[in-house]
């Protein structure tokens, strides 16, 4: 017998309809977004020949060149400084007797998880008033940087903290007998045994602060657009083509991502 | 002797270092702490302030954040009046994010069993295809239902030129249009979680239930959804909250005429400048949400017991 899963009475009749409706549903309208993309025309649903006519546009257009800019600033150093304080906290917190304030620590990394997009953006958006009025202290496109490490933290976190948990402590314990140092250990056995949790960690992180809107929203000042906030401004014009394709490129950014980072975590898994 | 003494040795510098390890997680408990966890307090604080004017707050203590949630003040006598139109706002979010939650549990069920039950290599590539829209903009989804929904959207264009409609439908600024919204938005959410669950179902207690004349229907409702109900919990959790703050959604699909708390909050900040009205809104939202974890919480940890 092959795989014993193709055995059909684990089938449940008029499943296998819904789950293709599921994923047309879910595809059909980012598809029509890209198609439209490609149109010549300057209206938004109104097809009138195929071409690059509106790339080209916002490829060329300024607004979308410092959107740009401010988004990869943003999204890079929060990636690199989340991804840094995700990977220490995943070896602090696997890598030691269970304490009393683990649960604790734990419940604080996953919270930015747990409070709703708004309160947090509201949240951040007093705390940055209140040290701005009470210190005079503005960070610029800090405050954005340092708002997006928040919640960049807990996704970089869990497939760093899974490696390290479904990793082989034998070899660590090896190293030890053979005399190599706490420090000569890590650097040795466990960060080349890590590094693939770290990539995959990394990249979940750069696509939720890349493709942050509600938050970045609320804290942004003036001058700080970010891509999504630059859609933002689009929708609330006139719209033309263009706007399809900065969201075409949006979401091939979040493809690639979420791509390299899945096919890192299946190679694990073999 | 000199044996013991080289593992306690060791022992004691193997505790130090676990010390030394549980050190490692300051550098994200300090970020989270500072940047996540203390604006929270700050936004309780402030909701026990007035409002400034021009936006922010006063530093005299004040309940009237909490009373105006409720009440308005009579411009005339003075005497407060019992308003509901925020706690309507309330009802209103909560209703769209269990019709949400359900309709999704619908859908994603059948979805991830369908998926979960298919052959290893075919599986990856069916998480593929629910991955890639759970971790796409937000903000483009929403915009891709509104092309499609507009009055010159597709749907109506292609109802027009087939001749059923000769005026276009309005669906977009609707309670249609956000409630569509919020299904496309979170169904990822629900399937994902399922599937991790349903993936690591005992297959050969569907076998054995098969062989005793159970019929499919039997199959699922006495074995499949009772032993996948864990993750039937954690997704419709991880779509209930999301949908219940919802903000980007009926911000571009109800267009500013039909609010959700997400969008009610914001305003408080934006034209309302009312920072401890909008505090007090958010903190009971935030309430909300952790009633719903608190139940989550209990529902589970009496699982792990009975079994």
């Amino acid at each position: 017998m092959a795989d014993p899963r193709n055995v059909d009475i684990k089938d449940q009749p008029g499943f296998r309809t819904i789950a293709i409706i599921c994923v047309a549903v879910l595809y059909v309208p980012i598809l029509i977004l890209m198609i439209f993309s490609f149109n010549t025309g300057s209206l938004v649903t109104h097809w009138e020949g195929v071409g690059l006519t509106w790339y080209g546009t916002a490829l060329l257009n300024e607004e979308f060149h410092n959107a740009a800019e401010n988004t990869l600033i943003i999204s890079v150093s929060a990636t690199i400084v989340s991804t840094i304080c995700a990977t220490l906290a995943a070896i602090g917190m696997t890598r030691v007797k269970p304490w009393r304030g683990l649960p604790a620590a734990f419940m604080v990394i996953n919270l930015p998880l747990m409070v709703p997009e708004i309160i947090t953006a509201v949240a951040t958006l007093s705390f940055f008033a209140l040290i701005a009025g009470a210190f005079g202290l503005n960070f610029g496109i800090g405050n954005l940087i340092l708002a997006h490490t928040v919640f960049c933290i807990p996704f970089a976190y869990m497939p760093i903290r899974a490696r390290l948990e479904d990793m082989d402590l034998t070899l660590e314990s090896a190293a030890a007998d053979l005399y190599a140092t706490p420090w000569h250990a890590f650097r040795r056995i466990t960060l080349p045994l890590l590094v693939p949790g770290i990539m995959s960690g990394a990249a979940l992180a750069f696509i939720v602060s890349f493709d942050d809107f509600t938050i970045t929203q609320l804290v942004a000042g003036p001058g700080q657009t970010t891509l999504p906030l630059y859609i933002w401004n689009q929708i609330r014009r006139p719209m033309t083509p263009e706007i399809n394709a900065i969201s075409t490129i949006l979401l091939l950014v979040s493809i690639l991502f979420v791509s390299v980072s899945f096919l890192i975590a299946r190679r694990r898994a073999k | 002797m000199a044996l013991s003494q080289a593992a306690l040795f060791e022992a004691k510098a193997e505790k130090a270092s676990a010390r030394r390890n549980r050190l490692l997680s300051l550098p994200a408990l300090i970020v989270i702490g500072v940047f996540g966890v203390l604006p929270l307090l700050i936004i309780l604080v402030y909701s026990f302030l007035q409002a400034a004017p021009y936006g922010g707050v006063q530093w005299k203590f004040s309940t009237d954040a909490y009373l105006n949630f409720l009440f308005q003040q009579d411009i005339f006598d003075d005497t407060l009046q019992f308003t509901p139109d925020f706690l309507i706002i309330y009802l209103r979010s909560f209703l769209f994010a269990v019709v949400t939650t359900v309709i999704c549990l619908l859908l994603g069920f059948p979805t991830a069993y369908f998926m979960a039950t298919r052959t290893p290599a075919q599986r990856n590539w069916w998480v593929l295809l629910i991955t890639i829209p759970f971790w796409s903009n937000l903000l483009v989804r929403t915009l891709a239902i509104m092309f499609i929904i507009r009055d010159e959207g597709l749907i109506n264009n292609l109802l027009i030129g087939l001749g059923v409609i000769d005026k276009p439908i309005t669906m977009l600024y609707t309670n249609f249009a956000i409630q569509l919204g919020l299904l496309y938005s979170f169904l990822p959410f629900m399937i994902l979680p399922l599937y991790a669950s349903l993936e690591k179902l005992d297959f050969r207690l569907v076998e054995a239930a098969n062989d005793l004349y159970a019929t499919r229907r039997q199959v699922l409702w006495r074995i499949i959804i009772p032993l996948s109900l864990p993750g039937i919990i954690a997704g419709c959790l991880l779509v209930f909250i999301p949908a219940l703050g919802a903000y980007v959604t009926p911000l571009i699909l109800g267009g500013g005429i039909h609010l959700m708390i997400g969008d009610l909050i914001a305003q408080q900040f934006g034209s309302g400048r009312n920072w401890p009205l909008g505090c007090a809104q958010a903190l009971i939202l935030m309430a909300a949400v952790l009633v719903a974890l608190y139940f989550y919480v209990r529902t589970t940890s009496g699982k792990i017991q009975h079994g």
